[in-house]
């Protein structure tokens, strides 16, 4: 990044163990994305001052806000940042617009209530502004603390886990809301959130966080698709991990012995023949296949198997297909429903999976499970079957 | 009907109800957001006269303001009079037993407040006085306002106290309760009677608008 508008190094043992260093540009959203629990939230109430680590640089637009070596620390309220709050924090005893004029202080009086009202109807509620926050919906509430922290004029906006709190209709439309909002901003957003799929589509990168780590930063597709090792796998729940070796390298390929499979991965070059890893494949990378006579279990990474398991979604199946073989293991997939109704797929059927070359992730990790054993348990799967 | 006493009493219950409300506030506020060594042993020593007897009370306040202690010596210093059977003596002596009567319905509304509702305020650019102007008073004021009910209504009830330190002197210490006890023991029963029901009318009226804050803080907050 040439030129990061947000630089943000924390680091303490505990209370809340933080080792974590990233930049966000000035047009940028970056999406803090892990388990709860993981000190996401604690990093964005540092980044706003609210928090205090034992040690902490957190630099925005060249000015400091904290610097714990040269003691510099600007409490919240000195800080240009905009906050959107998990449960939106109004003021409940204010209106809609005075609760996005409160934040307006650094501006002279008589300028307060135009803005507002220009803040609400950016977000979509003009004519809303007397309304008080319990007379507004979850989403409508949303939109006004969005306003609020934007009447600030933040040199960084954060937001917290703020669509956890709307349900599923009027987050998509938040969704797309933001997504607008995002493109007419010129400064740094820092989204947290546990939604891998909602950091995916709002977010330009992403960072891993665990335990107050920082396991991985890059583009979503990246970090979900290829984490650096098994503990960033665990975490992005990617479903088929397991254990095998190198068996060559060859110009565009390389191959693995899957406990006597042969399987086509692109170029891994970093791992040496002979060597044990860890592979994985997310279950968009595999494909089903109607069980042809004779064709089955030919070609490039393709497999036969039955299905074990199907647990029907909204708008898909997911597939448990467990694999011919002595170690029997389980691939997981999600299929749309209506391949599922088309095709007659039912628990016993046997069928051909393929995986594609350019899914499979080849990564370190721990051997600690026999070869062909899933390194992890679909856990999705079984949450979705049970 | 003792309207001396009974002047007397309203004045000592404005002016302690008037020193109570800043320092409600600020103990109210400080034990409300504030994590400290030793927080528990000073909630149960502010909660002391809720349940220590009033002549238990009396007796150290009795003893703590004579001209030989040190507050006593201090204030005859600056003041150039006792505490001991004044006004002025009762007004401390009231601040002191209606601490809890004040602090605990304010601290309790200062708690009541979301975290995340003040730190909105702090991250929209409000500084610690603007918090507490714009946030906390809106947002705790029943609390605030039923402490100070509870404390007027208390100083006009007080009895062993003030009997204690300000004795029974007419325009100086005689409140409308020492002045119902005078009458009963003159025998002048109409007298007392009508003292003790404008006490229980008010009492009644002080309960009564306390409960109706709470239920509006509460429904203000559904």
């Amino acid at each position: 990044m040439a030129d990061p508008a947000l630089v943000v190094r924390l680091r303490q043992a505990g209370p809340i163990p933080l080792d974590v260093a990233f930049e966000c540009g000035g047009r940028e959203m970056l999406a803090l994305v892990g388990p709860s629990g993981s000190g996401k939230t604690t990093i964005l109430r540092s980044i706003s001052g609210l928090y205090r680590p034992a040690a902490c640089e957190v630099r925005c637009n060249g000015s400091t806000w904290s610097d714990t070596e040269s003691g510099a620390f600007a409490p919240p309220f000195r800080r240009r940042v905009g906050m959107v709050f998990q449960h939106y924090a109004l003021f409940p005893h204010m209106s809609a617009a005075a609760n996005v004029a409160a934040a307006m202080g650094h501006r002279p009086a008589p300028e307060r209530g135009p803005r507002a009202r220009e803040l609400l109807a950016l977000v979509g509620l003009a004519g809303l502004e007397a309304r008080m926050p319990h007379q507004l919906s979850g989403g409508q509430q949303q939109r006004v603390a969005v306003a609020r922290a934007l009447a600030r004029d933040p040199e960084a906006l954060l937001l917290d886990e703020p669509f956890s709190a709307v349900d599923k209709a009027t987050r998509q439309r938040l969704y797309g809301e933001l997504g607008q909002l995002k493109s007419r901003l010129a400064m740094p957003v820092i989204l947290v959130t546990h939604d891998f799929d909602e950091a995916a589509r709002l977010a330009d990168r992403m960072c891993l966080i665990d335990h107050g780590r920082l396991l991985q930063t890059g583009t979503p597709g990246d970090v979900l698709a290829r984490p650096v090792n098994v503990a960033a796998a665990r975490i992005v729940d990617l479903k088929n991990m397991f254990a095998a070796r190198i068996l060559s390298h060859d110009a565009n390929r390389t191959w693995l012995d899957w406990n006597g499979r042969k399987i086509a991965a692109s170029p891994h070059r970093q791992f040496a023949a002979g060597q044990r890893i860890v592979w994985a494949v997310p279950s968009t990378q595999v494909l089903l296949d109607r069980p042809v006579a004779g064709r089955a279990g030919q070609g490039e990474n393709r497999l036969r198997g039955i299905v074990a398991r199907l647990a029907t979604l909204s708008e898909s199946t997911s597939l448990a297909v467990r694999l011919a073989g002595a170690d029997a293991p389980e691939l997981s997939m999600t299929v749309p429903a209506h391949f599922v109704r088309r095709t007659g797929m039912r628990q016993g059927a046997k069928v051909a999976v393929r995986l594609l070359v350019e899914g499979i992730h080849i990564m370190d990790g721990e051997h600690t499970q026999q070869d062909g054993k899933s390194a992890t348990p679909p856990s999705g799967f079984h949450r979705a079957a049970s | 009907m003792d309207w001396q006493a009974f002047q007397l009493s309203v004045r000592l219950g404005a002016v302690t109800v008037a020193f109570l409300l800043p320092i409600g506030i600020l103990l109210g506020r400080w034990l409300a957001f504030s994590e400290f060594r030793g927080k528990g042993l000073a909630e149960a020593a502010l909660a002391l006269p809720l349940v220590l007897p009033p002549t238990v009370l009396g007796y150290y306040l009795l003893v703590g303001f004579a001209n030989a202690s040190p507050l006593g010596r201090a204030w005859q210093a600056i003041f150039g009079e006792g505490l001991v059977f004044t006004f002025q003596g009762l007004v401390v002596a009231s601040v002191l037993i209606n601490l809890p009567f004040a602090v605990q319905p304010m601290q309790r509304a200062f708690e009541a407040i979301p975290p995340d509702i003040r730190e909105a305020a702090a991250v929209s650019g409000m500084a610690p006085l603007q918090v507490l102007r714009r946030i906390d008073l809106p947002l705790a004021w029943p609390g605030i306002v039923t402490g100070l009910v509870l404390s007027f209504a208390h100083t006009l009830g007080e009895f062993g106290v003030v009997l204690m330190v300000g004795g029974s002197i007419p325009g100086e210490t005689r409140t409308l309760s020492i002045s119902i006890y005078d009458s009963v023991q003159a025998f002048d029963y109409s007298a007392a009677g009508m003292m003790s029901l404008a006490l229980l009318a008010f009492a009644l009226v002080a309960l009564a608008t306390t409960l109706a804050l709470s239920r509006k803080a509460i429904r203000s907050r559904g």
